[in-house]
């Protein structure tokens, strides 16, 4: 197969697998809003999509891996790719993990924290899209990386306060302790996804200097 | 036997297609956006169209240099040049096969007891020291535009990763043209005077110069060197040289060939002096230095505080100590083939000042009669060591050096006797026009002490026989014009018969 069509396809892959964390994320959102309101089979359901979404994220990055590998493309930049790629699966992983443990342990949620719970889910998923939006740039438009880091360091500071408030909220409760050690655990569930994709564009930043001409 | 004398400048270029390619696709190469088999191919290919169809320029400024006019002095010059190129570079110690190849031309000139034209040697120099500064300044303006156009584009990661792929192939190739067009001079240069060939009409096309077939000689040596031994240099100097991105190994790689072009493209050199620019002289120049000269420019572009003086001393020390370490070298080597190998290696030059250059002296440069009558004292003498002829005009006459240099080219004698029997067998008429063979017949029976005095007196018998003003356009009349005066000056000279 000529190298232009090959080149072009992998350009394709690499937007598809994007699109995909894009997806997921947005489908996390919404699952855990149907789980903070009780309609739990909505929740299962989203669970399944984001879960068939992982397999196809993994199966598509090997892919990528696989043909950059194969047709020694972007040598210089090859390294740092297939390692943005890989930690950037790993995000996909920790939404589907985070609704699986949902599902297995249905934590009991205060009515009080329901709220805050959608907003803690809201601002780590910005900081999911903006994560992604930064590895677009980093592929077409250089420059602009630096713009969409910010916007996920900005949301994980965000997310880490309102988890604070969170963990803070449910310590002050007259509630059982084993509860109270339950939510605090979900609470960073949720919370661990936004430090991911804060490590993830850590390494987009140097990678960006590298590339930079 | 003319190969073997060849053999030190086929030496001279095995090592130069072994050194000096890694500059041009050592990146690519070690990088591995393209492979050592492509860059191979295009690169013989390339070095050998450069050299056959663009390498004389730069050899007739190292021509002016000094003429050397025995094949085994070329052999010998040839060969301490790649002796010292060979040897520094065991020392570490920064070498340029141009720089060499002048340094033992003028061991010769020494050796010899012939004139070195201080005013070619002046702009070769200035050359060297030009070559990395204008590389660093095309670096600089390409690397801005570069990262305009990038930042405009927007071209995908992938994209431009074909995209440098398939530009490090086109501008390698280039790079190989140039490096073949320029740096030929140097592997092949000094046998011109000596060159056993003779012109080849090829179906009536085209003419294959003797010229020409040197140079392809020179050039498949070359590319012998590129497909035997630069793999190595590539991998290993090439890469560690300049780590660079492939964009901007890209754009050090176009600035170099870019130089290396125009210190050999006759064309480009004609377009600057029509614009009214000082024309830009034609000099074999070092591609690594160019290479260097490139990767501070970008550095510059970068904003990168402080330039390596380091780095800058070792190339400036390179400019001094090569030339200087091949003219020893060449003078010694000369003194052993003579002496001990009992090989000429030079034809000894006789200069007379006859009472037509004292005439030519007083109407063309204007010399007054003091000084006319001064340089009477040294009329009618038959000279062989220019230097010394050289030293006596200076001090006898009172004349400058570089005047006295303009009257030595003059006094070379070359006894030229025409003979109107002989014309018919020689002067062929799909060579030379009714006119122009009229004109030679018409001389019949003159002896011509000088070159000049036989031009001057087929100028006033024919106009066909006359250059036309320099300008661009007659560029070509003129030089087709003095090969065929240079033809006459071979055929007719009095040792021939």
């Amino acid at each position: 197969m000529n190298i232009f069509k090959k080149s072009k396809e992998l350009e394709l892959k690499i937007a598809t697998f994007l699109d995909i964390i894009i997806k997921g994320a947005t489908e996390f959102k919404q699952a855990i809003k149907f789980y903070m309101n009780n309609e739990l089979n909505d929740f299962e359901e989203r669970l399944d999509i984001v879960d068939k979404y992982e397999s196809k994220g993994d199966e598509l990055r090997r892919d990528i891996e696989n043909q950059l590998y194969l047709y020694t493309l972007i040598p210089e930049s090859r390294g740092d790719v297939l390692a943005l790629l890989e930690v950037t699966d790993n995000i996909l992983n920790l939404l589907n993990e985070t609704l699986l443990q949902f599902s297995i342990e249905k934590p009991f949620i205060l009515q009080d924290l329901k709220i805050k719970y959608i907003e803690l889910t809201d601002v780590v998923i910005n900081s999911v899209e903006e994560l992604v939006r930064a590895i677009r740039a980093y592929f077409t438009d250089i420059n602009s990386v630096r713009d969409y880091i910010n916007k996920v360091y900005v949301y994980e500071k965000e997310s880490d306060k309102i988890a604070e408030s969170i963990k803070r909220y449910i310590f002050l409760q007259d509630i059982e302790l084993a509860i109270k050690i339950h939510l605090r655990d979900f609470t960073f569930h949720i919370e661990h996804i936004a430090d991911e994709a804060e490590d993830v564009a850590d390494r987009l930043a140097v990678y960006t200097i590298k590339r930079m001409i | 036997m003319i190969f073997i004398y060849l053999i030190s400048g086929l030496f001279l270029g095995w090592s130069l297609g072994a050194n000096d390619t890694a500059n041009i696709f050592g990146t690519a190469v070690g990088s591995k956006m393209v492979k050592f088999k492509t860059a191979a191919i295009i690169a013989s290919i390339f070095v050998i169209l450069g050299a056959v169809i663009s390498g004389t320029g730069a050899a007739h400024t190292l021509g002016k240099l000094g003429d050397v006019n025995a094949i085994g002095g070329a052999f010998t010059v040839a060969l301490a040049a790649a002796i010292s190129v060979t040897w520094m570079t065991k020392l570490k110690l920064p070498v340029s096969t141009s720089q060499a190849i002048v340094g033992a031309i003028i061991g010769w000139n020494f050796f010899s007891n012939f004139v070195t034209d201080v005013n070619s040697l002046k702009k070769i120099v200035s050359t060297w020291i030009f070559c990395p500064i204008l590389t660093a300044i095309f670096a600089f303006i390409l690397f801005k535009i570069t990262q305009k156009c990038l930042n405009k584009a927007k071209i995908h990661l992938l994209s431009l990763d074909l995209y440098t792929r398939i530009s490090l192939i086109l501008v390698g190739a280039f790079g190989a043209y140039s490096l073949g067009a320029n740096n030929i001079a140097n592997v092949m240069g000094v046998f011109i005077t000596s060159s056993p060939f003779k012109n080849i009409n090829i179906g009536n096309l085209f003419v294959l110069t003797s010229t020409q077939q040197l140079f392809l000689i020179g050039a498949i040596a070359i590319s012998l060197g590129i497909i035997t031994y630069s793999k190595k240099v590539m991998m290993t100097v090439g890469n560690e040289l300049f780590k660079l991105s492939p964009v901007t190994a890209l754009i050090v790689v176009l600035s170099e060939s870019l130089v290396l072009f125009i210190f050999s493209s006759s064309s480009i050199a004609n377009f600057i002096s029509s614009i009214g620019l000082p024309p830009l002289p034609l000099v074999p120049v070092s591609s690594s230095q160019a290479v260097v000269g490139g990767v501070i420019g970008i550095g510059v572009a970068k904003g990168v505080k402080g330039i390596n003086f380091k780095l800058l001393g070792k190339i400036a020390s390179g400019w001094v100590l090569t030339p200087i370490i091949a003219g020893g070298i060449s003078f010694i080597s000369l003194f052993f083939m003579q002496n001990v190998f009992q090989t000429q290696v030079y034809k000894p030059i006789t200069y007379i000042i006859s009472e037509n250059l004292l005439i030519e002296l007083k109407n063309k440069y204007n010399l007054d009669d003091s000084t006319i009558s001064k340089l009477k004292q040294l009329q009618n003498k038959n000279y062989t060591n220019a230097i010394r002829l050289k030293s006596y005009i200076e001090n006898k006459a009172n004349i400058q050096s570089s005047m006295a240099v303009k009257i030595i080219k003059l006094a070379k004698a070359d006894s030229i006797y025409i003979d109107s029997s002989y014309v018919k067998l020689v002067l062929t008429p799909s060579l030379f026009s009714e006119n122009q063979i009229k004109a030679v017949k018409s001389l019949h029976g003159k002896l011509f002490l000088h070159k000049w005095e036989l031009e001057k007196a087929l100028m006033q018998i024919s106009k066909e026989w006359q250059y036309k003003p320099a300008l661009p356009q007659n560029i070509h009349y003129n030089k087709l014009l003095k090969e065929k005066y240079n033809y006459l000056f071979e055929k007719f000279k009095k040792s021939q018969y």
